[in-house]
């Protein structure tokens, strides 16, 4: 007990000193999204700007606020002690910003969004009176943007790995089972499998060693939160990792990320070696008698290497290809030992539902859709951004209120949900509930979150060719349904996109697609036909413009059908030859 | 670059040696090779089949299975076009195209010179920013036509001090 009391003293001293605006806190958005729009340019000149004016600051990298269309976003609290957020912010500005603001004290009339905090700063709205902002309700993204995802103790200072805490001090394993089980805390990675459960199954499995493996391969296009959460508050995924751990009986941990995606790998890896400094992983954590370790596990450029089965292969470090279950995870997962995988969003819930208690969160969201939902929306939409909202709203507050509608005076056409193997929802859609069964019924998915939205100048068929293009692209060919069937119906669909599919197409896209669903190995094949089943149902006619009148009516078709084709060899291309070297098989090694 | 064989073999063993992460896996080896040469030249594949007490046959299996790996060495200058649903709805294509045809490409690959290599990325990660590249792995987003050109021709034109 002692120990932790003692980081939070520390880490409240430490934010208090921040807070105080003594010298001014300035922190800017990098997380990939901020960069995208050119935050490391704007950094790189505030932090010249102050060099050149002699103004003591400090300045913070913090990851996403979620309003992403405002990016670059600074903000700067000073004495009054609000944040004052100046929003799409150019290395240009800078200069003006620092000289009204910080110098004269002056509210700049043009690019400030609002302020966040308890006093008013001038006549400046609060940002959470913004339609992107009003709805949301933030638990898993209740960091982001607001603590430096480098320092630790901002992290505690906040209540962080209270969670832990309590969990290892006040509760039994099964007690922190049993409150995530009452949570009706479900899987964010797809599947919406009900966490609780799943932890119990690797209860009963025999260890040590026990794996908890966190997912946060994310290839669904459209959809960057679980990277914006390791860029913005790791420690919350740390802390959710941990819990998890010691719920199960658990020794190690992965986070599972895709290389080449340096700001989430960087920033989860400096926050693991600090949580080691401060004996919060490592032996006897914060004193107790649990002990456990946490790694950055990456792999290579594969969607399907996000599928349970094909994660632990690729962590193994081994082609990433699905394994046929049973056996299940909990049995014989990585390297054939017990293992449990949930995504990144399932985690980053933990900390707060054991701080809160289950009924707290039970009480957010519908049905059996509890809690909050981490949605990326992108696309042709307003405000495009990352956000976190109550289970339970319609898509159309969504869209409409948050997203702040199609821009432009477009209608909108249609939604994409659920990445690339979910479905599209036509504009009549604005009713669904976020709700797992209900989005699923309506055939789509509510899956990792993404929600891309099209206007009217959209042609269904085009946007389904792209789809599938990505389906067979990311196809790893273990399987024939699917290796050969993506093949087919990208074939079959690109020639419907050219207008020149040949009769019975519909049919025969059915037929392969069906056969997929019935006979593939993992969920890639099963649900690959997904994207084209809803978007016949719901915009059938744009198939008929291209197959009977041979027009497309929006005229995207026309243009160029760039996208690569899948090179993956084929497995069995590979014929083991007799081993060169010493002759044992591969295993991997693990050193330390 | 050392392009010899000891210094391929070379480079690789210190780079599969250095790792941050304690678990060292065939993958792994990989990625910390072609984040050292680049790419993977044969050189590196055998050290690793050495390094990890496995075949080169294995070890290419691993390397053909995931699309980041390449087997002949880049152009100078990296240039990712992201594809994804989001970044086709907002130009995409367009951009794409007319990237090409000023690197006189027709997919994927490098510029003649070797200057320019240019990938089909499909998600950069930042969709709200779309449509997305990546240039020398630092992301650019709310590209058009022009800015996108703007970008990729100053990679193209010779610099002076060459
Ligand atoms: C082709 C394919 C790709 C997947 N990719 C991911 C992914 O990137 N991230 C993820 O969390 N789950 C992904 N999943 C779902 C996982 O298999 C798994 O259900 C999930 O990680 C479990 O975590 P949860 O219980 O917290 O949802 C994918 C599934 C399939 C079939
Ligand atoms: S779809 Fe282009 S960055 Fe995500």
């Amino acid at each position: 007990m002692a120990a932790y009391q003692e980081l939070r003293a520390q880490a409240d001293q430490r934010w208090l000193g921040l807070i105080s605006g003594d010298r001014p806190w300035i922190r800017v958005g990098t997380a990939m999204c901020g960069q995208a729009a050119g935050a490391v340019q704007v950094l790189a000149a505030l932090r010249a700007e102050l060099d050149k004016r002699g103004i003591d600051a400090t300045i913070d990298e913090v990851g996403c606020l979620g309003i992403c269309f405002a990016e670059p976003l600074v903000d700067i609290v000073k004495k009054r002690g609000s944040r004052l957020f100046f929003n799409n912010v150019t290395p240009e500005d800078v200069s003006r910003i620092i000289e009204s603001y910080l110098v004269n004290d002056i509210v700049p009339d043009e690019g400030v969004i609002g302020y966040l905090g308890q006093n008013p700063v001038g006549d400046v709205p609060s940002l959470n009176k913004h339609p992107s902002m009003a709805k949301q309700e933030r638990i898993a993204l209740r960091n982001a943007g607001r603590i430096a995802p480098a320092d630790i103790y901002q992290y505690i200072a906040r209540g962080g790995y209270g969670g832990l805490n309590k969990a290892l001090f006040e509760m039994q394993p099964a007690d922190v089972i049993q409150e995530i089980t009452d949570s009706g805390l479900r899987g964010r990675g797809g599947a919406a499998f009900p966490t609780g459960v799943k932890w119990s199954f690797l209860v009963r499995s025999p260890g040590p060693p026990k794996y908890i493996l966190c997912n946060c391969e994310e290839g669904d296009p459209g959809a960057y939160n679980d990277k914006g959460i390791l860029e913005s508050d790791p420690h919350t995924l740390l802390e959710g990792i941990l819990i998890a751990g010691y719920a199960t009986g658990a020794t190690n941990g992965f986070v599972f990320i895709r290389h080449g995606h340096d700001g989430p790998i960087d920033r989860t890896r400096h926050a693991i070696a600090q949580a080691y400094e401060l004996g919060l992983l490592g032996q006897n954590i914060l004193g107790s008698e649990f002990s456990f370790e946490i790694e950055v596990s990456l792999t290579g450029e594969s969607y399907v290497a996000g599928e349970e089965t094909a994660l632990m292969d690729s962590i193994e470090g081994k082609r990433a290809m699905p394994r046929f279950r049973p056996p299940f995870p909990a049995a014989a997962g990585v390297w054939g030992k017990p293992s449990n995988i949930n995504n990144v969003k399932t985690l980053a819930y933990a900390p707060e539902i054991i701080l809160k208690g289950s009924q707290w969160f039970s009480s957010i969201g519908v049905n059996r859709s509890t809690g909050t939902a981490v949605l990326c929306l992108s696309g042709n939409i307003r405000y495009p951004g990352m956000y976190e909202v109550p289970m339970g709203i319609t898509l159309g507050e969504v869209v409409n209120e948050i997203g702040g509608g199609v821009p432009g005076g477009k209608r909108l056409k249609l939604l994409q949900t659920g990445g690339p193997l979910g479905g599209v929802l036509g504009a009549d859609s604005m009713g669904i509930h976020l709700d797992f069964e209900e989005m699923r019924d309506a055939g789509a998915i509510l899956g990792s979150g993404g929600i891309i939205v099209a206007d009217e100048d959209t042609c269904a068929v085009d946007l389904t060719r792209v789809l599938v293009a990505f389906c067979q692209y990311e196809s790893c060919g273990k399987c024939f349904p699917c290796r050969l069937g993506m093949e087919q119906l990208l074939e079959i669909v690109e020639r419907i996109a050219k207008c020149e599919s040949e009769p019975g197409d519909l049919d025969l896209l059915r037929s392969v697609g069906e056969t997929m669903e019935g006979t593939s190995l993992c969920g890639h094949g099963q649900l690959g036909f997904g994207p084209i089943r809803s978007a016949l149902q719901h915009f059938e006619a744009d198939f008929i413009a291209h197959i009977e009148e041979k027009r497309c009516p929006t005229g995207k078709c026309t243009g160029p059908m760039l996208s690569p084709k899948n090179t993956r060899p084929y497995a069995f291309d590979f014929v083991p030859a007799a081993p060169e070297t010493t002759g044992e098989r591969p295993r991997a090694e693990i050193r330390g | 670059m050392t392009g010899t064989v000891e210094g391929f073999k070379r480079r690789t063993r210190r780079a599969i040696t250095s790792q941050r992460q304690p678990t060292v896996t065939v993958l792994s080896c990989l990625l910390a090779a072609q984040d050292e040469l680049g790419y993977l030249p044969d050189e590196a594949i055998e050290e690793i089949a050495t390094y990890t007490g496995t075949t080169t046959n294995e070890v290419w299996g691993v390397a053909s299975f995931y699309t980041n790996f390449r087997f002949t060495p880049p152009g100078e200058h990296a240039v990712e076009i992201c594809w994804g649903p989001t970044c086709h709805l907002a130009g995409a294509p367009g951009i794409l195209q007319s990237v090409l045809d000023l690197l006189g490409l027709s997919g994927e690959g490098e510029t003649s010179d070797n200057r320019i290599s240019l990938k089909y990325n499909t998600c950069l990660g930042a969709c709200s920013q779309a449509p997305v590249a990546s240039i020398d792995h630092q992301l650019v987003g709310r590209l058009s036509i022009e800015t996108a050109r703007g970008l990729v021709g100053k990679l193209k034109a010779p610099d002076a001090t060459r």
